[in-house]
């Protein structure tokens, strides 16, 4: 039972990076932001190729500089060419598959066997005992989200937020909806990729696959969250990603434990979540809505 | 000031939508003009405005602000220099986020870009509590709360703040009171005049109200068709009254005026 939930908080914590991620693409600038999944690879190919090279350290902000870039591509399709949003983001992560096979060597998967990571050197420093691993993913994700939430409270944060919430008046107020966007999607896909490098190294390897439904279950870690703490910016944004990644993984830890759902059924059992979810204010709606026309029609019946 | 020379716009050129929005028009505002602008429905005051603020590149002719050519300037650069005001009191704030921080957004005129990181002082907060108390609806005790929560004379009034904090170059209003109920429209008229003549911010005012459109600001401008049809200001338009001006619109465009909002108002 410890083994499960020590696993469900490492997992939790850095799964939480894209949460984060999409919380700052999907709730603050109002984009969905579908290159998520190549982008994870991404992250993680380049992290796991360098440590694989020797430099597990250097691995992880190469690895954000990836994902930055790949953020600037999905940016610049959406602001300059006239993509729309939605569609930049598939057209990214259509092509980040070959770009993810480069950067591991035109090989489908890439592992780690005697190398250091930055688990192992962590490790290495004897302070945290059986508990490294999570001390380690906690602490990086924590640091990802204190310098979010300050990010978010900076004029360029301001203004990024605003251009979610309404970019009329950003046009304006002389701010760049082309910088903000860009700014926005560079910084979200850098925590992507710092999520697949962080899950690249602690597992130690890479496969060009594994990023398949990221987005959808960083979605619904982030709904889950949002449920549990309420919507909000900034800091209770980023305790929503956290604790609702944390959430996630103790379920599916759980189900992987018990099998009260095939384990093969879960990314469905997870889409019908974030799609119900996502549902819920139209759902709401509509059924309060026919609760008025019953009552309505159970009136003139009655007369 | 404000310079417009020959200036025409149409949209949908070649199609059966063809819209000739703005015809040669030409226009020529001195510093600390106050111009209200009357006219009927689709007579080109919303585009002249969305040509002067960049919404568009005008087809033809050439537009000068303070001295430099800003025709083919983009819109978020010359909101610099150029504060917009819109009908929908939505329009101009950012729901989700605090009074405090709309304001600073708007405030960022100020700094022109530079210091992205930086975040909002001690020294900011001190100005825009006492720039909120100067509109008098207990707003610089709200700082925190999210605008969402604003009535929409509230939301114009900060809209109008946010638009002024840094007095700009040229102030366009687009029927910025029309919406709101007749208590939050007059409030926010006399905000917007008491502001305007502090700053002596050149000004133009889109209304279809003719009793304001002559007895606020010193100028009055009559559109119809995409050109402007009378320009009257000084003892001329002192003299003017509601129903002259109307006759005068007759006058001019052989046409009466469409909008039952000019004839009730």
């Amino acid at each position: 039972m410890l083994f499960i939930a020590q696993t469900a908080l490492e997992l939790g914590f850095m799964y939480a990076l894209v949460s984060m991620a999409l919380y700052l693409s999907y709730r603050v600038l109002d984009i969905a932001d579908l290159s998520t999944d190549g982008t994870f690879v991404l992250g993680m190919a380049v992290s796991v190729s360098l440590a694989a090279a020797g430099h597990p350290i250097l691995a992880i902000p190469a690895a954000m500089a990836a994902g930055a870039c790949a953020g600037f591509v999905t940016a610049f399709l959406q602001t300059k060419l006239g993509v729309p949003s939605i569609l930049a983001g598939i057209v990214t992560n259509t092509g980040l598959y070959t770009i993810n096979l480069m950067a591991m060597g035109w090989s489908s998967n890439v592992n780690l066997l005697k190398q250091e990571t930055i688990f192992t050197k962590f490790r290495a420093l004897n302070e945290f005992g059986g508990w490294y691993e999570f001390v380690l993913a906690a602490l990086i994700t924590v640091a990802a989200g204190a310098v979010l939430i300050w990010f978010l409270k900076t004029r360029l944060g301001l203004s990024i937020r605003a251009t979610g919430d309404n970019r009329d008046m950003v046009k304006a107020s002389s701010v760049n909806p082309v910088l903000t966007v860009t700014v926005g999607l560079c910084v979200s896909n850098a925590l992507t990729g710092l999520a697949g490098a962080v899950v690249g190294q602690m597992q130690k390897s890479a496969d060009i696959n594994s990023g398949t439904g990221i987005v959808v279950i960083g979605l619904a870690c982030l709904i889950i969250g949002e449920t549990v703490v309420g919507k909000g910016s900034g800091l209770r944004g980023v305790l929503a990603v956290i604790l609702g990644s944390v959430i996630y993984r103790f379920l599916y830890a759980m189900i992987l434990k018990t099998s009260i759902v095939p384990i093969e059924c879960l990314k469905l059992v997870t889409a019908v979540i974030v799609g119900l979810a996502i549902a819920a204010p139209a759902l709401k709606a509509y059924f309060s809505l026919q609760k008025r026309k019953i009552a309505a029609s159970r009136k003139k019946g009655g007369k | 000031m404000l310079y417009l020379e020959h200036v025409s716009k149409t949209f949908n050129p070649g199609t059966v939508n063809e819209k000739k929005a703005l015809t040669d028009l030409s226009l020529h505002l001195a510093p600390g003009d106050f111009v209200t602008i009357v006219g009927s429905n689709g007579a080109g005051k919303s585009t002249l405005f969305n040509a002067v603020a960049g919404n568009f590149y005008v087809d033809e002719g050439s537009i000068r602000l303070d001295g430099r050519d800003i025709t083919y300037m983009q819109e978020y650069k010359r909101s610099r220099n150029i504060g917009r005001l819109f009908q929908d009191p939505l329009k101009g704030t950012a729901p989700h986020m605090t009074i405090e921080e709309n304001l600073s957004l708007a405030y960022l005129r100020s700094s022109r870009g530079h210091a992205p990181f930086s975040r909002i002082s001690k020294k900011d907060r001190e100005l825009f509590k006492e720039k909120l108390s100067l509109l008098d609806m207990g707003l610089e005790d709200r700082m925190s709360q999210p605008v969402g929560l604003l009535s929409g004379g509230q939301r114009q009034a900060l809209t109008l703040l946010m638009a002024t904090i840094v007095p700009p170059r040229l102030l366009l209003l687009d029927e910025h009171t029309a919406a709101l109920d007749p208590a939050a429209a007059e409030k926010v008229l006399k905000l917007t005049e008491e502001i305007v003549g502090e700053h002596k911010i050149t000004c133009m005012m889109v209304t279809h109200n003719m009793h304001q459109a002559l007895s606020v600001g010193n100028r009055t401008l009559m559109m119809e068709g995409g050109s402007i049809v009378l320009d009257i200001s000084g003892p001329e338009r002192e003299s003017m009254t509601v129903r002259e001006l109307i006759g005068r619109f007759r006058a001019g465009t052989g046409k009466d005026l469409d909008n039952d909002r000019i004839l009730l108002s």
